[in-house]
């Protein structure tokens, strides 16, 4: 809602308007009130946001100010490339980080624990962008491997599946940083509980103890910063739709911008609020599943922007 | 205390490694002009996407300018936004979080809103809607990536001084008769402000992605300041003539957060073992 309100005004202190800008300097004053009016600029805040709402219970997101097309179709249209790029790149993120973290955790102080230690730290801070330029640099400029541009043949699963290594790559290297270290710290504490000692006591075979019992509680704390990484994600996914030139809500989000087609700037971005706040509310349902003692609390306060991100 | 924070920093591999390559950051923005061999907007059109010679160490961009040159302006760039945008949020965030605390709950709601209002967007996602408003350049990129980290000191000063509202050496100020500000600014912040710093020299690094992630996207810097950001666009959109630029400006950026974020750590760990939380 707030959000929604914030996103409104802003375009409503826009230097320049839209409808000047669309026109052109020579139009003339008559047609610029015109577009004004036909866009609904001319009605103040508050009515502009109910008339928000209001196209919003009926799915309309306002139209497209260049080509005149509805914004929920355009948006409707990029949304399942991005949800297809976010979902592989957590999966990727998800494959690898666990079995880094549990390894890491296993073998505290070894080498190998350093070594995963300093790739943790490099994938973490190295922004998104740059990890996929090199990416690109390596496998599609010089060496070939794969395709360099677009989200391939809608028809053909393996060309997609190729299109989308490099970029879901790109995304999920922070994330694999970021849930291999969690994993760790949280596993080792989790191992060093009583219960992990009495089942040792019992002879429960360590294999089983790891990754049957300890694990499942140490994927807590990572779940968490897995909901806010969702909105991270997004973010980054600008930056890989845009170096890949794949399609997508990144690459809509930023050529609207350049454009200055406001309503298709406001209607993606509000579905990509959506999208983070509903999956802030999934992780924070699955606690509930995962760790039953915070079912009480859940209930009572909710609140799913806790933790902040970073990018 | 700065000596002993020193030490363990230099105890540290990771703490060292960052050290260094933030002191290396630092010293480039600093002396760009000296250390600099050409103009770092001097075009030579000839020498246009040349590879590293004797008189461009690190090669040229599209337009001949001296990528070596070029990326020490741009670690200005970096710098200087960081450390603006850094004391911007802090101050503006601490002076919201504690006023919350301080004010009576219908206040303090519409500050927590306001926290979670700007919250609710991805982080990068609002820099972008508020770029398209305001449009790029060197101030605004400034106030707006500000604008996206007041509420995470905002919401932090707020606990600690509800934390700390309480205790009885702050009733003691009341009974002396001093006001709420009074109380805030001389008694609170001085209590609260090392963590907060603390945690502010952690988000350098996240500055510093974002400042060049708008420049790279061309709504950022505008173009005649060197920003690493717009240096890996230039070099990203002549991939296929010259692959030095793109190298340059990455390996820079690369060297840079890594740094800032192994040093950050580093002290945090450091100043206050209690802070020591997770990513």
């Amino acid at each position: 809602m707030g959000a929604i309100a914030l996103l409104l005004s802003l375009t409503l202190i826009i230097p320049g308007d839209p409808a000047t800008i669309l026109l052109g300097p020579r139009a003339t004053p008559e047609l610029v009130a015109a577009l004004t009016q036909r866009m609904g600029l001319d009605l103040p805040l508050h009515l502009r946001l109910v008339h928000f709402f209001g196209d919003l219970l009926r799915g309309d997101l306002g139209e497209d100010i260049l080509s005149g097309r509805p914004v929920a179709g355009l948006v409707l249209a990029a949304l399942p490339n991005t949800v297809m790029l976010a979902v592989s790149a957590i999966g990727l993120a998800v494959l690898i980080g666990v079995p880094l973290g549990c390894y890491a955790a296993t073998h505290p102080g070894s080498f190998g624990d350093q070594v995963a230690a300093f790739i943790s730290v490099g994938f973490i801070s190295t922004p998104s962008f740059v990890i996929a330029i090199f990416l690109l640099l390596i496998f599609s400029v010089s060496l070939h491997w794969l395709p360099v541009m677009g989200a391939g043949d809608a028809g053909d699963p393996l060309d997609q599946l190729q299109h989308l290594v490099l970029p879901s790559l790109a995304l999920a290297a922070g994330w694999i940083g970021y849930i291999a270290r969690l994993i760790r710290s949280s596993l080792l504490e989790v191992l060093g509980e009583p219960f992990i000692r009495t089942s040792r006591a019992y002879g429960i075979a360590e294999r089983a103890i790891v990754y049957k019992y300890a694990l499942k509680l140490a994927c807590i704390p990572t779940l968490a910063v897995l909901g806010v990484g969702v909105g991270e994600l997004l973010g980054g996914a600008v930056f890989a739709e845009i170096i890949f030139n794949r399609p997508g809500l990144g690459s809509l989000i930023y050529k609207s911008i350049l454009d200055r087609n406001y309503p298709v700037v406001q209607g993606s971005i509000f579905i990509v609020v959506l999208l983070f706040v509903l999956t802030n509310l999934l992780v924070d349902l699955s606690y509930a599943w995962l760790d039953p003692r915070t079912r009480d609390s859940i209930s009572s306060s909710f609140a799913p922007w806790r933790q902040r991100a970073r990018t | 205390m700065i000596e002993t924070a020193l030490h363990i920093i230099r105890s540290n591999a990771s703490g060292r490694f960052g050290l260094f390559a933030v002191a290396l950051i630092l010293a480039a923005a600093l002396l760009a002009p000296w250390i600099g061999t050409h103009g770092p907007n001097a075009i030579d059109p000839i020498h246009r996407l040349a590879p590293p010679s004797a008189d461009h160490w690190l090669g040229t961009d599209q337009l001949g300018r001296d990528l070596f040159t070029r990326l020490l302006y741009g670690a200005r760039t970096a710098i200087a936004v960081a450390l603006a945008v850094i004391a911007l949020a802090l101050c503006v965030g601490v002076t919201l979080g504690m006023t919350a605390a301080y004010l009576p709950p219908r206040g303090e709601r519409l500050i927590l809103i306001l926290f979670d209002i700007i919250s609710s967007f991805p982080t990068v996602i609002l820099a972008l809607a508020l770029v398209a408003v305001v449009g790029p350049g060197f101030g605004n990129v400034i106030l707006l990536i500000a604008v996206v980290f007041v509420p995470h000191f905002g919401r932090i000063a707020r606990a600690q001084t509800l934390t700390l509202k309480n205790s009885p050496f702050l009733e003691a100020e009341i009974v002396l008769g001093a006001g709420p500000w009074r109380r805030m600014r001389h008694h609170v912040l001085p209590n609260i402000i090392g963590p907060i710093i603390v945690l502010a020299s952690m988000d350098i690094p996240v500055v510093i992605t974002i400042e060049a992630g708008l420049s790279f996207l061309g709504l950022g810097v505008r173009p005649p300041i060197a920003s690493w950001g717009s240096m890996l666009n230039d070099g990203y959109n002549y991939l296929d003539q010259s692959y030095w630029p793109v190298i340059a400006s990455g390996f820079a950026l690369t060297m840079a957060t890594l740094g800032f974020t192994l040093l950050g750590e580093a002290f945090r760990d450091a100043i206050d073992p209690k802070l020591r939380r997770q990513p």
